[in-house]
């Protein structure tokens, strides 16, 4: 999968599901602090990520994940390793 | 000291409208809210009946986060706080200084925790159930709920108690704030409406067959009753201290003065007309009030031919002979299970304030265990002062509440 496609799909997910507002969603944007995604909000990213990319996230190889952009090189690493 | 207990606001979102005027409305013209669904024939019902609720849209109100942890019954719940809140003048910036409870009836959440299973067998992995399914699979999924959108802080949990869940929330309600351990509680009952939730109690053959004829089926106390329609959905009250409503200044509808419970200690799904009395008898008395000074009386009656003729005897026992005019608004509404003693409240008091009595409709050949009772056959014009609402539930659980109008 393109990485375009991969940064288009979880902006889209971001804005539509978590009715986060678009301008908040930028590659350096930190998930917790600036997008305000917590605990349980990440539970449901496992929901869509699955749905929407086809594997199932591993919550402790999220601890390095800061920002959008990190988040996003990570879905990359899984749908393209 | 003793402390007088009043209802400032009320909410409701049921079968016969999605708020006081609708449901006014069709409880004034005798309208009823039953109706098919024909999906549950398919799983395997025997009756197709059931209570036509609408789901409300959240999306206005409550941001995906609140949304995605409530059940159906939250949700009908919701929109019936919102409404009592509004009526009672207490607005967000009155909740986040002041303290108010919470008590709610329910007694299942089947759709949320079926839903839940279903996904666990089809993906193997407990992350896949997303966030929200805990907060949907408890039954204090109302209270939970709402305590957290509205920034409740008093007494807070959910009351199980069968088909007297409701009115049995009400009447906890009434009692902390009469003993002054709280000056606002919201009080009310909450119930799902889908397949799920009704299946097993659809297995006890308990639901009427009349599917050719919806509106006609739900027939309490008449001799042709062949069961009851399950419906659902939420009410609401905004239960107040007499000084603290006075206070602030609130619109008083009327004060809760009697608070009747007994339980049968007989078979599970067995109605007697002993426990009835029992509490209707203990509502009164709390109340200080005679029979002979009851105008109204919302009868539990269902439509079940055992339980209906038990309620017929218990009615009889007190009020034959009286003044007091009887009708089941389940005629109407069909069976609101755990919700059904609190909205049933509510109706008593949309009647109180708006001078009538809703007819028990479908009643045209009075059971002979009910000919000595005055019944509302068609809607009534009347000036009602003191009434008296029952509620029964499986377990033998009884609540009788006794209301009187504010003027």
């Amino acid at each position: 999968m393109e990485r375009k496609e991969i940064d288009q799909k979880v902006k889209d997910f971001l804005v539509s599901e978590f009715e986060i507002e678009e301008s908040v969603v930028v590659p350096e944007a930190r998930l917790r602090e600036d997008i305000g995604i917590d605990s349980l909000d990440f539970v449901d990213i496992i929901v869509i990520v699955d749905r929407t990319f086809g594997f199932r996230i591993v919550p402790e190889e999220l601890k390095d994940v800061v920002t959008l952009e990190d988040f996003c090189n990570y879905i990359d690493s899984k749908v393209n390793q | 000291m003793s402390h007088r207990v009043v209802i400032t606001g009320m909410g409701i979102w049921s079968c016969l409208g999605k708020n006081k005027e609708e449901v006014a409305e069709s409880l004034r013209l005798g309208k009823s809210g039953i109706g098919i669904d024909p999906a549950r024939k398919e799983i395997g019902f025997h009756s197709t009946l059931t209570g036509i609720v609408p789901r409300p849209d959240l999306k206005p109100y409550l941001d995906r986060r609140m949304r995605n942890s409530m059940a159906d019954e939250t949700e009908y719940a919701y929109m019936a706080a919102r409404e009592a809140f509004e009526q009672a003048g207490i607005d967000n910036e009155y909740l986040l200084a002041n303290e108010v409870g919470i008590l709610f009836g329910n007694d299942s959440t089947g759709k949320a925790v079926v839903d839940a299973y279903k996904r666990m067998d089809e993906m193997k992995d407990s992350f896949l159930l997303g966030a929200g399914a805990i907060f949907q699979s408890m039954n204090s999924t109302v209270t939970m709920n709402l305590s957290t959108i509205f920034h409740l802080r008093g007494i807070n949990f959910t009351i199980s108690a069968a088909c007297s869940s409701g009115a049995h929330s009400v009447g906890m309600a009434y009692l902390l704030i009469k003993q002054g351990l709280q000056d606002v509680v919201l009080a009310g009952g909450a119930q799902e409406v889908n397949p799920i939730a009704f299946a097993s109690f659809d297995g006890l053959n308990a639901f009427s067959k009349r599917m050719d004829d919806p509106q006609r089926a739900s027939r309490p106390f008449d001799k042709t009753r062949d069961g009851l329609i399950p419906s659902g959905g939420g009410a609401a009250l905004v239960m107040e201290d007499y000084d603290h409503a006075v206070a602030r200044g609130a619109t008083i509808l009327a004060e809760v003065t009697g608070y009747g419970f007994s339980s049968n200690g007989l078979a599970i799904s067995q109605p007697a007309s002993e426990g009835s009395v029992k509490a209707m008898m203990r509502a009164m008395s709390d109340a200080n009030v005679t029979a002979d000074e009851i105008d109204y009386i919302n009868a539990h009656a269902t439509s079940t031919p055992l339980g209906d003729k038990a309620e017929a005897e218990a009615l009889t026992e007190l009020f034959a002979g009286k003044k007091a005019i009887v009708s089941s608004t389940k005629s109407m509404t069909g069976h609101e299970c755990w919700m059904a003693g609190a909205s049933e409240v509510v109706y008593c008091i949309l009647m109180m304030k708006n001078r009538f009595i809703a007819p028990n409709i479908n009643l045209t050949e009075v059971d002979d265990a009910a000919s000595r009772l005055n019944f509302a056959f068609e809607p009534m014009e009347k000036d009602l002062n003191v009434v008296l609402s029952n509620s029964f539930g499986f377990g033998g659980t009884n609540c009788a509440l006794v209301l009187r109008n504010y003027k």
